[in-house]
């Protein structure tokens, strides 16, 4: 039975007009190969109790009445949808039954399953997958609930990192009916010999948060798990949950298996629920005048407050960890009334997080201060405000962070947005408009990245001898695969038998050997055990714990001596790295001096500094949206929307038109001037601190090439200024230096590799890879090696590499990612063609309004960038200086 | 006060005031070199230390299959390094093999280049936790120890007092901060009584001196420390260094 005509059933009588299914039809060589629907509603799209529709059994009629409840179109619509047997995706707002609706399927199978049903395998039915553990949890719980009401013959389990070794051990023999995991787990469970057996009888995939997902090599991992799973048990339906995305096409295509040789883009059908009620989002205005360059929104914490004061629970979202601790540790001392704040990232210790959520839970908060760990769809509780500190640097991210708001459709979400800054304002206000209109970012359909696929292809021979090309044309079915070369194939496999280098001594060590009838098998077991201690794609960095102890005497008594006291939580090692005995930093709402780093804790005491240096970081981890930046460049050009702006910013862009001038949408401005003895040249791209940083650290290379003696740079998400000695102004009047030039696309040639070599991002960039392609162990918690000589770090690996290697496969992935990560070179080409012969330089007697946010960031940044030779020479330099001064005094010779 | 532009553009002019730095042991001028090889004028001796050859190959066997080019690596700067000074006598610190198949799992190449090395002067292979033997193949003497001048030339430092030694196994590194970063490098590290080498082996990581397996080794009061950037040894402030 195929679903190709309109059907009658989906066309709910009750709805508000347009209530209609609409239909893309994509016809390749004659065969539908996707349907859309779209069911528009307020939220109260409920079936009438006259008209039972066929597909739902009585015992769920009447559970539904029984809880008040009416089957809701979207949830009959995906029951339809499984018992053709079509993949789908389901696009609905938070508070919609999203979940129920993925689950009714599966629970409706199995209230129609005869007692002591044959298996073909385990028993396992359905495979609920999301990328939070504690969401796993939570839907597990919330699923127990119908299970008991309707004596459903169902056995519900989790598994996740946190599982017992023995209830995991169990599950591969007997496993529930529905299993609730993560992608990892996935991963695991498809490397196991029994692969095969444990998922014969598999019929559902269910993907939480799928928006989520798909923009990461997570996804990568899974998308290649899903082909892996469809093998093991063909005719396998998938349901896609996701967040409203901006091009749903691009998730329809991920849950499709792709068909080799196709040039059409199969399609999963989709149903999109349109939005309830439109969110109430505004822009805190105050008083006082806003900040030029700051990324705390200290000014807003009296406002923040009364805010708090006035709703039952509000959450404080901001951008990064530091952010919000800062904003914890500002709000606390400004909160007279003792209102109940708590706060809740990814570095405070498991245990107080899980509190944190609890007392959410039950109502005892009045406010959560929260990173992006409260962002996916977990309900902690009746939350009614949220307010977002800092620019969301991204529309979709808004608009997924304010629905945590009411988690009722049809009352509006309600959110207060407080830029920390004046180009902040501006952002805010175009995800507003963005928000008013409905517009989202796009999920960016990338390329599966060669690193995931080496795992990928190391946990299938886990699971037994396979045959490579069947392995590459199962591969190809996933999307972001679909497009891979067999030469790219070939040399991933390389790597994992062999590390994949162009020096072939390797072989008599092969981790890959072959059967004799053109399979390939692991070498020995050893290798499966290696496999699953690496397995995964989340390479966090580092985390050290960090531990009160008592201050460290005048005496310099050993950190040994020093008795652990209690963990306050954790953090990066890049982080703690940058830190130096007596430095004053705040975690978990406390400010601590760091005392010393023993045996991969970081040891702390509590400071009596008021306050806490937190050093200088960047003001957001997302760098600001290809869509959003665009939005603000119109916004800027068009003096018109200025009204809509705070009174000061209207006026801050006023003057820059008097004293320099404002861009169209399409150009970039470079203003050049002199400034406290130095020349400036401040540009303003507007395409994300990543992409900016990698700009300054190219320009600045080429300018002292062309002799303008740059000094250094600094870059945020809508500008960088490069200053030095000479006057930039008069070699651009000269013609001695041209900024077309200087700004031709060419820099992305040599210039960039020679960056590259150096810098500490590439080399992170390229851990990364090396990690998820099981070339370097990971470290395991309380089984690192102690002593860092006897571990060949990632950063010598890349040199090496670099040196004698330089076509290598994981060079190439580690490029490609650095390219769309923390490099940005992918978007800084497409600006780099954007500009090209719009660029409208000024040459100004003063600094510019414009530049001001950059000028007084610049007072308190050090030196960017990855200068380490010359900080080593000047440590030298300075202390040859001291002991030629001291020897001089003492009349002594050298 | 220099910045780091103007830095970079005098390394880039081949500026080499920091190639090498003064060390004095015992009274004997010794100057090390930012490749992480000491060399001793008075003796024409080159010193290195920890070159752990096959240390790549050693984790492959193992199934982990790091690059293979660690051993021609090292071998490469070595025979830089032997160029430019043109010893009477090289001396390899000991560990100067990673492990007891690693000379059986060396290239022909990278033999050869052994060999090369060796020719026209006296090399020494001092023995060292890693390589107990040396194959005979591998040419050179095999010592567990010299005397020369009054300087005991040894693997691993020994805490008694009275002796002048310089010694290697302990693979220093140091962490230093400066006013942008904390960077951390390969050492030199020295006292009154002895100087203990980086390791020179391509992929040989580093202890922080601050370790206490440094302790009872290096008069705190009496440290020196000279670390290796990319093109020079830099002698650091040890006060301001910090631990891992």
């Amino acid at each position: 039975m195929r679903y190709g005509t309109p059907r009658a059933d989906h066309e709910m009588p009750d709805q508000p007009s347009p209530s209609k299914l609409a239909q893309i039809r994509r016809t390749n060589s004659g065969v539908e190969r996707s349907r859309l629907s779209a069911i528009a509603t307020s939220g109260a799209a409920d079936i009438p109790p006259a008209m039972p529709p066929p597909h739902l059994p009585e015992l769920f009629h009447v559970w539904f009445a029984r809880r008040g409840w009416t089957p809701r179109s979207h949830q009959l619509a995906l029951l339809a949808q499984a018992e053709i047997r079509r993949s789908t995706l389901l696009i609905a707002p938070t508070g919609a039954g999203k979940t129920l609706a993925g689950f009714l399927p599966s629970l409706v199978a199995a209230s129609r399953r005869p007692a002591g049903a044959e298996n073909k395998g385990a028993g396992l039915r359905t495979l609920y997958i999301s990328p939070l553990k504690a969401l796993a949890v939570d839907v597990a719980r919330n699923l127990t609930t119908p299970v008991e009401e309707m004596r459903l013959p169902v056995r519900i389990e989790t598994r996740t990192g946190d599982t017992p070794q023995s209830k995991r051990s169990r599950q591969r023999l007997r496993p529930p009916e529905i299993l609730l995991t993560t992608p990892e787990q996935v991963a695991l469970l498809i490397s196991g010999e029994d692969a095969s057996y444990l998922f014969a009888d598999l019929e559902t995939i269910i993907l939480d948060e799928l928006h989520a997902l798909v923009p990461s090599k997570r996804g990568d991992l899974l998308s290649l798990g899903l082909a892996r799973l469809r093998r093991l048990a063909p005719g396998l339906v998938v349901t896609g949950l996701s967040a409203t995305v901006a091009r749903p096409t691009e998730l329809r295509a991920w849950i499709e298996p792709q068909v080799a040789g196709n040039e059409a883009i199969a399609l999963a059908d989709a149903i999109v629920l349109q939005g309830g009620a439109t969110p109430e989002v505004t822009i805190l205005e105050t008083e006082d005048p806003l900040p030029w360059a700051s990324h705390t929104a200290r000014y807003a914490v009296p406002e923040v407050l009364a805010a708090i004061a006035g709703h039952r629970l509000t959450i404080v979202f901001v951008n990064t960890r530091l952010q919000a601790e800062l904003m914890f540790h500002e709000l606390w001392r400004a909160n007279e009334e003792s209102l109940p704040i708590a706060l809740h990232h990814g570095s405070l210790d498991v245990a107080q997080r899980r509190k944190v959520e609890a007392a959410m839970a039950a109502g005892r908060l009045r406010a959560v201060v929260a990173t992006s760990t409260l962002d996916l769809g977990i309900d902690w509780g009746d939350v009614d405000l949220v307010v977002h500190i800092g620019a969301p640097k991204g529309a979709s991210r808004l608009m997924q962070r304010v629905g945590r708001s009411n988690h009722r459709l049809d009352e509006p979400s309600k959110a207060i947005l407080v830029p920390a800054n004046r180009f902040e304002v501006l952002e805010c206000r175009a995800a507003l408009e963005a928000a008013e209109i409905g517009a989202q970012d796009a999920v960016v359909n990338r390329r599966g990245g060669l690193d995931v696929l080496a795992q990928h292809v190391l946990g299938v021979a886990c699971s037994g001898p396979f045959e490579p090309a069947a392995l590459r044309a199962e591969i190809a079915t996933a999307l972001p695969y679909a497009d891979i070369t067999d030469a790219d194939f070939a040399r991933v496999v390389d790597l994992v038998a062999t590390g994949g280098y162009a020096l072939r001594t390797y072989e008599r060590f092969a981790r890959l050997r072959p059967t004799g009838d053109g399979r390939l098998r692991i070498a020995h077991p050893r290798v499966a055990q290696q496999y699953r201690l690496n397995v995964g794609t989340i390479v966090e960095s580092p985390m050290l714990k960090v531990r009160l102890v008592g201050r460290r005497g005048k005496s310099g008594s050993s950190l040994r001596a020093t008795v652990g006291g209690r963990v306050l939580g954790e953090i990066d090692e890049w982080f703690a790295g940058e830190l130096s005995p007596g430095d004053a930093f705040v975690l978990g709402g406390e400010t601590v001096r760091l005392e010393g780093v023993r045996d991969n804790e970081v040891l702390v005491s509590r400071a009596t500094a008021r306050d806490p240096i937190v050093p200088s970081y960047p003001g957001g981890r997302f760098p600001l949206s290809t869509h959003l930046a665009r939005r603000v460049r119109e916004m800027l050009a068009d003096p018109a929307r200025w009204r809509r702006l705070p009174g000061p910013v209207a006026h801050w862009l006023s003057l820059q038109e008097q004293h320099s001038i404002v861009p169209g949408p399409d150009e970039v401005l470079v203003e050049t001037f002199p400034r406290g003895g130095r020349h400036h040249l401040v540009a303003y791209p507007f395409e994300g601190r990543l992409a900016h940083q990698t700009l300054g650290m190219l320009l600045t290379r080429r300018l002292a090439r062309d002799g303008a003696e740059p000094l250094g740079f600094l870059a945020n998400d809508y500008a960088l200024a490069v200053w030095g000695l000479g006057d930039l102004s008069a070699l651009i009047a000269s013609g001695r230096l041209s900024l077309e030039r200087l700004l031709e696309e060419d820099m992305l040639g040599d210039d960039l590799d020679q960056w590259l070599a150096e810098t500490s991002l590439m080399r992170r960039t390229f851990r990364h890879c090396a990690m998820i392609a099981g070339l370097i162990e990971r470290r395991h918690p309380g089984k690192e090696k102690t002593g860092r000589q006897l571990t060949v770090s990632a950063s010598l690996v890349y040199d090496v590499l670099r040196r004698h290697d330089p076509h290598h496969v994981l060079l190439e992935a580690a490029y490609r990612d650095a390219a769309t990560g923390l490099l940005d070179i992918a978007r800084l080409a497409e600006f780099l063609r954007r500009i090209k012969g719009r660029i409208r330089h000024v040459a100004l007697e003063h600094v510019s309004p414009l530049a001001v946010p950059l000028m007084v960031e610049m007072g308190r940044e050090g030196v960017g960038g990855d200068a380490r030779e010359s900080l080593l020479r000047e440590a030298a330099e300075a202390m040859l200086r001291e002991a030629t001064d001291t020897t001089q005094e003492q009349g002594q010779s050298g | 006060m220099d910045d780091m532009w103007g830095a970079l553009a005098r390394a880039d002019r081949g500026d080499r005031a920091f190639a090498t730095s003064p060390v004095r042991l015992a009274g004997k001028h010794l100057v090390a070199d930012h490749s992480g090889a000491l060399w001793w004028p008075a003796e024409r001796m080159l010193i290195v230390a920890d070159l752990h050859l096959e240390k790549g190959s050693a984790h492959a066997v193992r199934g982990l299959m790091l690059p293979p080019y660690d051993t021609r690596d090292t071998l490469a700067r070595l025979t830089s390094v032997v160029e430019a000074y043109a010893p009477r006598t090289v001396v390899a610190l000991g560990d100067s093999l990673h492990d007891r198949g690693a000379a059986a799992r060396l290239r022909k190449a990278d033999r050869q280049m052994v060999h090369r090395l060796q020719l026209g002067r006296t090399w020494v292979w001092i023995t060292g936790n890693h390589d107990p033997e040396i194959a005979s193949f591998l040419g050179g003497e095999v010592m567990s120890g010299l005397g020369a001048s009054g300087l005991e030339l040894r693997h691993e430092p020994q805490p008694a007092r009275g002796s002048h030694e310089i010694a290697g196994h302990l693979h220093p590194a140091a962490r230093l901060t400066t006013r942008a970063q904390i960077v951390r490098r390969r050492c030199f590290v020295a006292d009154g009584s002895r100087i203990v080498l980086p390791a020179f082996g391509t992929f040989a990581g580093g202890l922080n001196i601050l370790d206490s397996a440094f302790e009872p080794l290096l008069e705190a009061a009496d440290r020196r420390v000279w670390m290796l950037g990319d093109d020079g040894i830099y002698p650091v402030p040890p006060g301001r260094l910090v631990a891992d």
